[in-house]
């Protein structure tokens, strides 16, 4: 299983930078299906202590970027891309990890997972998490239990971060197909690669934030009131003190 | 990277008994050792004690060691499994080349097969260790041309300094030749990590914030805010952090206890007669194994993965 094609279909996200509002919404609802699903248990360590740790697929974080007016603040949910070229898949030494034929989701096995932890260390997105309590390496299933379930109504056979998602900001779709609606939406969009330097080619494509608003006039500073005399300047002392 | 301890005594442990090997098996091909019970009980058996320690060592860090052995299949692409294939395969010819050196004389022709491919497995194990490292693209302190011939020449200065200790202890007259290869690979392990500091300070990692954000455009990136307020699995094993005034204060304890010393050792054993000469050995082996353990642990300490670019670092 190490080995692998890239499928012609690739099942992935596309994630709007531009509208993320950094609610968060998406990494509790992925921890809230997962905790119940393909990779169940998600273990939390120490949950109710100072030093709560746990199993998650969905990190938001929020960057800042540029200087001034020009810079923008931008949230960023970050979880597995379900790369083309998956060296979490080829350093796995038992097959445990692998990349499905069908629809190109990246899974791991978790009867089969010796917990070494190399995949995670040839992630450079930091997209697995290893279960201590289990032993075994954990991560995004894309809700490969959603998206094929024929026991949920239609509409919610998507990732459960993109059904829960309120601003819109997470698509899911055939990123193999270049009609399927993602794909229009990432050329469009200028949907782009996270580290392409590192060759991965991620399938998941991230739109950038739209170009901002032009800079409003700047304001005339408050009118000077040093000098004033008579009356007016006595309140501007008695009030300047 | 966080510095496990269990993988930084696998790796030396493992990499020194290879060494120790390998020189023992190319003096068996070439006539330069002869089959004896001591040299052999001795030698070999430090040799493989050191391998089997390792390796059972590197399965301590495993979540289901029980399932190791799942691990030999997947050779075709993971230098992990290729590691434990090579390092079963060359038991074969090591094992046999140690029983029959030890209790039997099996003649020079025998010898010399059952030695070379000893080394040669031997020498494979260590590569393979040290590609494990090298072919990992997040890890820029790893993923270089010096990750490989660092192993390799530690391997070799480690196991060359054992066997001139387990030499000069039997009084052998390989022991003369073994320790001026000490010496040579002993400069050639400085001169490798030398350069593989070097490279660091001068060659940075392709990834940056921007990078691996994409957020680039706008221009410079920094995090604001991280998506949790504690630690998590990502930045407990990636996010290790040495401070650079003590990686330097070991890389100093590493080249002057862990090589420097060793030679010097090395250089009095052969000035000297008995006892002087095994003591000085025995130092030298000892001082090679302890600098090679802060070695391999800066190799870790110091190493940087891009998935904590996310999460304020701003080089990997």
């Amino acid at each position: 299983m190490t080995s692998y094609t890239t499928p012609t279909k690739r099942l992935g996200l596309v994630i709007d930078l531009d509208t993320c509002v950094g609610c968060h919404a998406c990494a509790v609802n992925c921890k809230e299906w997962n905790a119940g699903g393909h990779s169940a248990p998600l273990t939390d360590l120490d949950p109710y202590g100072p030093n709560a740790t746990g199993v998650w697929f969905n990190r938001v974080h929020s960057f800042e970027a540029g200087e001034g007016r020009a810079g923008r603040t931008v949230n960023f949910p970050r979880s597995c891309l379900h790369c083309d070229e998956p060296e979490c898949v080829t350093v796995c030494p038992t097959g445990a990890s692998y990349k499905r034929a069908e629809d190109g989701i990246v899974l791991v096995n978790p009867d089969t997972c010796i917990g070494c932890k190399l995949c995670s260390w040839a992630c450079p997105y930091g997209a697995r998490e290893y279960d201590e309590d289990e032993g075994v390496m954990k991560k995004c299933t894309l809700c490969v239990d959603r998206i094929y379930n024929e026991t949920i109504p239609e509409p919610d056979r998507v990732p459960a971060c993109v059904s829960t998602c309120p601003a819109h900001a997470r698509h899911f779709g055939d990123l193999g197909d270049p009609d399927s609606a993602v794909s229009r939406l990432v050329a469009e969009r200028g949907g782009y690669d996270l580290m392409p330097e590192l060759g991965y080619r991620p399938v998941n494509k991230y739109l950038p934030p739209r170009p901002g608003k032009p800079a409003p006039p700047v304001q005339p500073a408050e009118p000077a009131t040093e000098g004033l005399s008579g009356f007016l300047g006595w309140v501007d002392r008695m009030l300047s003190r | 990277m966080h510095p496990a301890p269990s993988v930084i005594v696998f790796t030396v442990a493992s990499g020194a008994g290879y060494g120790l090997l390998a020189t023992l098996a190319l003096l068996a091909a070439f006539g330069a050792i002869l089959p004896s019970l001591w040299l052999g009980l001795v030698g070999f058996g430090l040799a493989l004690g050191l391998i089997t320690a390792g390796l059972l060592s590197s399965t301590l860090h495993l979540g289901h060691p029980e399932r190791a052995w799942r691990a030999f299949s997947q050779w075709r692409s993971s230098w992990l499994s290729r590691e434990g294939v090579a390092a079963v395969a060359t038991y074969l010819p090591a094992g046999l080349l140690a029983l029959l050196f030890t209790f039997f004389d099996p003649g020079r022709g025998t010898l010399a097969v059952l030695g070379l491919l000893t080394a040669a497995g031997a020498i494979a194990t260590v590569f393979c260790t040290a590609m494990i490292y090298r072919s990992l693209k997040p890890i820029h302190a790893w993923c270089n041309h010096w990750t490989v011939p660092g192993y390799l020449a530690l391997a070799a200065a480690t196991g060359l300094a054992l066997a001139f200790a387990v030499l000069g202890a039997f009084g052998d007259a390989a022991a003369g030749p073994v320790g001026i290869a000490a010496i040579v690979a002993l400069a050639a392990a400085w001169w490798v990590k030398r350069s593989y500091w070097a490279f660091l300070e001068v060659v940075p990692g392709a990834s940056t914030p921007e990078t691996a954000t994409g957020l680039g455009r706008i221009g410079k990136v920094r995090l604001l805010d991280p998506p949790h307020t504690g630690e998590n699995f990502v930045t407990k094993e990636m996010g290790f952090r040495i401070a650079r005034k003590h990686a330097g204060r070991l890389r100093v304890i590493a080249v002057i206890g862990g090589i420097v010393l060793p030679a010097a050792f090395v250089v009095i054993a052969l000035a000297t007669a008995q006892p002087l000469h095994s003591l000085a050995g025995a130092i030298a082996a000892v001082l090679a194994l302890a600098g090679a353990l802060v070695e391999r642990w800066l190799f870790f300490a110091e190493a940087k993965h891009t998935a904590m670019l996310y999460y304020g670092a701003t080089r990997a």
